[in-house]
């Protein structure tokens, strides 16, 4: 087993209490596992039911496969404009 | 052309404007947004924007791509700013030069819609009363620019 390092922003990253969040990932891990195991962290109520996540600087679908090298972000609704 | 930035500094929407400047053009489409006083019933007194600063650029550049593909555009240049900001300054600039208007005032709105979905930016707004939240546009269904 593996870790992966996601990182937060905005108000992610003030419920969470932190800039990164390091999660442990078997091999062939999904999105869609990772998000699973951040929802058991504190911190975790600001997630809505499908959060945003990009995968190397793009936004990525829950079944797409992720592993320790890549760069990983939770991505908080975006109020940009 | 094309260019796209996230900027610290205060935008100078003219200067985008001499940016694409050419004869060849019969127009140049300019949107700017700023920081205004008010958002969904509160008194607004600033807002801190912030960035995740790689992927924004990464998304502007691919946003700008598709407008070019879409509308034709010839020149096309986005500057987002980020930091403090107080009321009135710009938040964002997008200028689109065509041969004709029509495609050019299309990409303007394409280019700040696209920005508002998919380009990873928030914005903390500081209230008069003192209080401070993050914008969550999912939330309140509000508009915010």
């Amino acid at each position: 087993m593996s870790t992966v390092t996601v990182q937060l922003f905005a108000s992610y990253a003030e419920s969470f209490g932190g800039s990164t969040l390091k999660i442990p990932l078997d091999p062939g891990s999904t999105v869609g596992d990772l998000v699973h195991s951040i929802r058991s962290l504190p911190g975790a109520y600001v997630l809505p039911e499908s959060p945003r996540v990009a995968v190397n600087r793009r936004f990525a679908s829950f079944d797409q496969v992720v592993d320790s090298q890549d760069e990983v972000a939770l991505i908080p609704p975006v109020a940009g404009g | 052309m094309r260019r796209s930035a996230i900027v610290t500094r205060e935008i100078d929407p003219a200067a985008l404007m001499a940016e694409v400047q050419s004869t060849e053009f019969g127009a140049i489409s300019l949107f700017a947004g700023t920081v205004r006083d008010t958002n969904d019933g509160r008194s607004v007194t600033a807002i801190d924007y912030s960035a995740y600063t790689s992927m924004a650029e990464s998304e502007l550049e691919r946003i700008l791509a598709e407008a070019q593909d879409r509308f034709g555009v010839m020149a096309i240049v986005v500057e987002h700013r980020v930091g403090g900001l107080a009321l009135g300054d710009v938040s964002v600039a997008i200028v689109a030069a065509h041969v004709h208007r029509a495609p050019a005032l299309d990409c303007t709105r394409f280019v700040i819609e696209e920005i508002k979905k998919r380009v990873p930016i928030w914005k903390r707004e500081h209230y008069a009363d003192g209080g401070r939240e993050w914008v969550d546009p999912t939330a309140s269904g509000v508009a915010t620019t």
